[in-house]
Order: structure tokens, then C-alpha cells, then sequence
């Protein structure tokens, strides 16, 4: 019992909630949203701390023993995304900060924010498939309104189209919970995992378990992300940060929840569908990430890339593969949303998104040049930049399990990834100058200043890599062995 | 009883996959509406139908489940607020657009 672990998704709904009631004063919304992250940070790296030193963590909230309450359980791997979440979103409110306009400021911004964070927190913290749903959808209802949040028309259309792919995409999640629950007989995690494992997971679970891959595949963007690239291009700069460093990060993780604690006794035919579906998404996504040549929706084919490439973490399953997978999840929060931050200067900075019609930025901007010029090497995994780690591990799991298919195709797309990025390098950055002394707009500081900090962030997750890595291998840990979840749920 | 209402399940999935393909958006909202009444009745379903006393200690022996009775509920309150957040959208769109067409949307990937 610790009553910390439902900070992280109280704080953000207590505060969202109390700051439609300051409209008017945006400096108050400003820093108290900012604080929430701070202060969530501050509480996640505790519970890091404390869960290495006491085991898994659990609340029951009222007093209910599990299996029979609501529960929130909390293990190294739901904490460090919990830790992830808030760097990302304290800087990507910092670069709102400079970067939203007024009026959209004005229509509660900061506190569908928070709602949105307070969605993310509950979906990683939970212990409880139900409650899983509910944070899903909180989450989801806050990213309706921040699409749609300043009603151009490209935004609306967008909005539409997500808020009716992701109704489908709940109901059967819901489908998949009432059949489960009709199956075993119970939806907390943990007695779900162990009623499963007594039963040897016959045909029937086995097809329900397909039924929620479908539905989280629908939400992190494994190969059904057909809807993924319209809606993430869409809304201003900060908000589609946010989206791409955390939305899909949740199905993801709600992936690998399930298929290693619940669904784990036939990998042969589950986890094998999971590496074909990511081995499909990482040719997908390359291919988009290749044609575009308007840098938003390169930008976003990165984000399904790195999808597929994190789920291959998980259709191996081998110790080094799930902690690479682990690596690369946290790596791939911050470099997305530093990613979608420069992609977004750039295109304010020259008011266009083509890139053959950008070039010699770096003339009038080398900071943000360099910029772009790290997260590329950090996002196609060169050495002292925090994408390395997690390919390696990843790949050193392929190999030791002789899934050579998968291995070539994370590394060929990881290469795509290098060249889409330096095609808009070489072109954007290099080369003459299309903008005079005289009308080039200064890049606030309050732009560059939070792209600088996630910058520095990858460095230091790559050259720091120690720090986190007893955590990591904790968390993988955990992962691969159930019982220890079970145990710390069920048994006091 | 369960088959009656699992039938009545899949009329409603039916109807709803109806509302949800027609061009006109509307109908969709309303087929998302309909669709998510569709996975109640089946949660309900799901946790077996039998006539039985409240499930408190001391008030007769046949309790019922009281756990697909609290998931419905949650659901139907995220339906409601799904739904008005996707007619509120709608609405919007119309304003901007003159249309409720879902066809005649096509093409403005720019401004």
C-alpha cells in the first residue's frame, strides 16, 4: 500500500479540472500545468527508487483486497514511462509556452493537457483491465479536443476520422473484456494471468487475445495506423509533439502488458502474429517515410516505424530484447517529441512544409541544424545518442532466437530512417539560402530552449545509460516472470 | 433468455455497421452510438442473466453479479460523452463546410 502511486493520475485530473475555473489567466495555467509535471516527475523517480528497494508497489483503493477492488500496481516499467511522460510533457508545455496562440490558450489548452496526462499515468499504472478501458478512453476524449482545438478545416476532418476509428477501436475492447470476463471470470490482471496459466490458455483465449491485439494495434499504430498520419500532421506543433511521443506509446504498452502477463502461453502463435504485423509495419512505415516529401508526414512515418520496431522487442521475448525494447520506448518518447518540435520550427520558420522548397537553413539557424542533426544519428541509433542501446539489445535478443527476417528488417529500417531524415537534412539545411538578412524571423528562444533540453536528454540517456539500467533490467525482468506480478498483487 | 439477448446484440452490431458505412455523418455518430449499446448487451450477457436478490450478505441466498452492472455503467457514461464530443465535432464541421456529406470532404489536406 502507498498512496503516492495515484499522484500521477490524480494531480493532473484534480488540477485540469480546477483550471477551467482560471480561463482568463493564461500565467496561472502556464505554470501550474508545468508544475504538475515537474512535481510528477519528481514523484515517479521516488517510486523508481522505492520500488528497487521494495518490490512492486500496490494500491487498493478503498480498502478493497485484490482480486475484489480497483487496484493501481506499479512495477519499473510502468514507473519509467510514468517518468518519461512528464519530461516530455513539461517540455512540450514549455514550447507551448512561446508557440500556442492566445485564443487556443484561451479554450482550456492546458487543462485538456493534463487530462491527457492524467489519461497516459492511469493506462500505465493500472492494474485493472477495466480501468485500463477508462484511462484509455479519458486519455483519448482529451486528445479529441486537442486535435480538433482551433477548427481549421484540415483539423476537423482529421478529428472526425480519429474520433470514429477510435469509437470502433474501444468497442471492441470492450467486446474483448465482456468475452474475457465471461471466459475467467475475473478482469483484474493479475488472478486474470493466473486463472490463464491454471487453464493451460485453451483455443478461446487464445482468439480473445487476438481480439485485443487488433484493438491495440488499432491504437499504437501496429500496421493498422492507416489513420495515424492524417491526424498527427494536423493540429499545431506542440500538441502533435505530445501525440506522437505519447499516444501510441500507451497501446504499446498496454501490448506488452497483455501479451507478457496475461497471454503468454502460446507465443508461437500470438507472439509470431505480433512479429509479422511489426516486420509489416517497419516496411509500411519505411515506405512512407521515403515518399513524402512534405516533412510532417515524414515526421509521422517515423513515429510507425518506431512502433514496429519496439513490438519486434516483444515477439522475440528473450531478457536482452525486452529490456532493448524497454530502452528504446523511453529514448523513442523524448527523440519523437524533440522530432515533431523541430519539424514544427522549421515549418513556422519558413511557412512551408515542402521541403525541395526549404534549404540553407543551417546559414540562419545553426543551432536548430545541429539539432536536427542529432536526433537523426540518435534516432537511427549512432553510438553516443540513446537510440543505441535499444537497437542492440534488441537485435542481440533477434539473433540469440534466430529471427533473422526480423533483425534485417529492423536494421534495413533503421537505415530508412537515417535516409529520410538526412534527404530532409541535406535538403532543408543545406546548400543556398532562401531567406534574406532582412526578413528572417528570429527563432524565439522559447522555442529552441525546450528542443535544446530534449536534446540534451538524448545525449545524456545514451551516454548515461547506467543510471537507468538497473531499472530497465528490472523491469524487463519483471515482464518475463509473471509470478512476480501476480505475487505482489495477490499475495501479501 | 442469453441467446434473445445476444441476437438482440448482433441486430443492434448489425444496424450500427449500417450507420457507421453511410456517407452521411450523422448516421455515423449515431451507428457509434448504437454500436456501443451493442457491446453492453453483450458485457451483460456475458456475466450470465438470472433473476437473484441484491448481492449484499443476509439478503437471500441467489445473489447476481453486480460486477457487469458496474462496467456497464462506466461504459454507458464514456458513450454519452464520446457521443456529444462527436456531434459537438460535427456540428463544427457543419459550420465550416455547408456539408454533412462525407464525400464532398475529400481534398483539403491544405488551406
Amino acid at each position: 500500500m502507498n498512496n503516492i502511486l495515484v499522484l500521477p493520475l490524480a494531480l493532473p485530473v484534480l488540477v485540469g479540472i480546477l483550471l477551467i475555473f482560471f480561463r482568463s489567466n493564461i500565467p496561472l495555467q502556464r505554470w501550474v500545468s508545468f508544475a504538475v509535471m515537474v512535481v510528477n516527475l519528481g514523484l515517479s523517480i521516488y517510486l523508481l527508487h522505492e520500488i528497487h528497494t521494495e518490490g512492486i508497489l500496490r494500491l487498493d483503493f478503498g480498502g478493497w483486497k485484490p482480486p475484489f477492488g480497483i487496484s493501481f500496481v506499479a512495477d519499473s516499467f510502468s514507473v519509467l514511462l510514468v517518468m518519461t511522460t512528464s519530461i516530455v510533457t513539461a517540455i512540450c508545455l514549455l514550447f507551448a509556452f512561446s508557440s500556442m496562440d492566445r485564443s487556443h490558450e484561451k479554450m482550456f489548452f492546458y487543462s485538456f493537457v493534463n487530462l491527457l496526462v492524467a489519461g497516459v499515468n492511469g493506462s500505465f499504472l493500472t492494474g485493472d483491465l477495466f480501468n485500463l478501458y477508462v484511462c484509455f478512453e479519458v486519455m483519448l476524449l482529451a486528445s479529441y479536443v486537442l486535435l480538433a482545438l482551433g477548427g481549421r478545416k484540415v483539423q476537423l476532418k482529421e478529428a472526425i476520422k480519429y474520433v470514429v476509428i477510435n469509437v470502433v477501436s474501444s468497442w471492441l475492447f470492450i467486446v474483448g473484456i465482456a468475452y474475457l470476463y465471461g471466459m475467467v471470470g475475473t478482469l483484474n490482471l493479475a488472478q486474470l494471468s493466473q486463472r490463464i496459466a491454471e487453464s493451460g490458455q485453451p483455443p478461446l483465449i487464445t482468439v480473445i487475445s487476438i481480439v485485443f491485439l487488433t484493438v491495440f494495434a488499432l491504437k499504437a499504430g501496429l500496421l493498422l495506423y492507416f489513420w495515424l498520419p492524417g491526424s498527427y500532421a494536423a493540429p499545431p506543433i506542440a500538441i502533435a509533439a505530445l501525440f506522437g511521443a505519447l499516444l501510441t506509446k500507451v497501446g504499446i504498452y498496454a501490448m506488452f502488458r497483455m501479451f507478457t502477463l496475461v497471454f503468454y502461453h502460446q507465443p508461437v502463435f500470438t507472439h509470431t502474429i505480433i512479429g509479422v504485423l511489426a516486420g509489416l509495419t517497419l516496411i509500411g512505415g519505411s515506405i512512407g517515410a521515403v515518399a513524402y516529401r512534405d516533412i510532417r508526414q515524414i515526421v509521422v512515418y517515423n513515429v510507425i516505424i518506431s512502433v514496429g520496431f519496439i513490438l519486434i522487442g516483444l515477439a522475440v521475448a528473450t531478457p536482452e530484447a525486452m529490456e532493448g525494447s524497454i530502452y528504446y520506448l523511453i529514448h523513442d518518447m523524448i527523440v519523437k517529441a524533440l522530432l515533431f518540435l523541430l519539424a514544427g520550427v522549421m515549418i513556422t520558420l519558413t511557412k512551408t512544409a515542402r521541403m525541395d522548397q526549404i534549404s540553407g537553413l543551417i546559414r540562419n539557424y545553426p543551432l536548430l541544424g545541429w539539432m536536427f542533426f542529432i536526433v537523426m544519428l540518435s534516432m537511427a541509433g549512432i553510438p553516443p545518442f540513446s537510440g543505441f542501446i535499444g537497437k542492440v539489445l534488441v537485435g542481440q535478443g533477434a539473433i540469440e532466437s534466430g529471427s533473422y527476417l526480423l533483425l534485417a528488417l529492423a536494421f534495413g529500417s533503421s537505415i530508412l530512417v537515417l535516409y529520410s531524415l538526412l534527404r530532409v537534412f541535406l535538403s532543408c539545411f543545406w546548400g543556398e539560402t532562401i531567406i534574406d538578412e532582412e526578413e528572417m524571423i528570429t527563432a524565439k528562444k522559447g522555442w529552441l530552449i525546450p528542443c535544446a533540453i530534449l536534446t540534451i536528454t538524448t545525449i545524456g540517456l545514451g551516454l548515461g545509460a547506467e543510471s537507468i539500467a538497473t531499472y530497465v533490467s528490472e523491469a524487463a525482468n519483471t515482464l518475463l516472470n509473471p509470478d512476480k506480478y501476480i505475487d505482489a498483487v495477490l499475495n501479501d | 433468455m442469453e441467446t434473445l439477448i445476444t441476437i438482440l446484440a448482433g441486430i443492434l452490431v448489425t444496424t450500427a455497421t449500417y450507420l457507421i458505412l453511410s456517407k452521411s455523418m450523422i448516421r455515423t455518430i449515431l451507428g457509434t452510438a448504437i454500436l456501443s449499446h451493442a457491446a453492453h448487451l453483450l458485457i451483460m450477457t456475458m456475466g450470465g442473466l438470472k433473476r437473484g436478490s441484491v448481492p449484499i450478505i443476509g439478503e437471500g441466498n441467489n445473489h447476481v453479479d453486480p460486477l457487469p452492472q458496474a462496467l456497464i455503467l462506466t461504459s454507458i457514461v464514456i458513450g454519452f460523452a464520446v457521443t456529444a464530443i462527436s456531434l459537438v465535432l460535427a456540428y463544427r464541421i457543419y459550420q465550416e463546410t455547408k456539408t454533412d456529406d462525407l464525400y464532398e470532404w475529400r481534398g483539403f489536406t491544405d488551406e
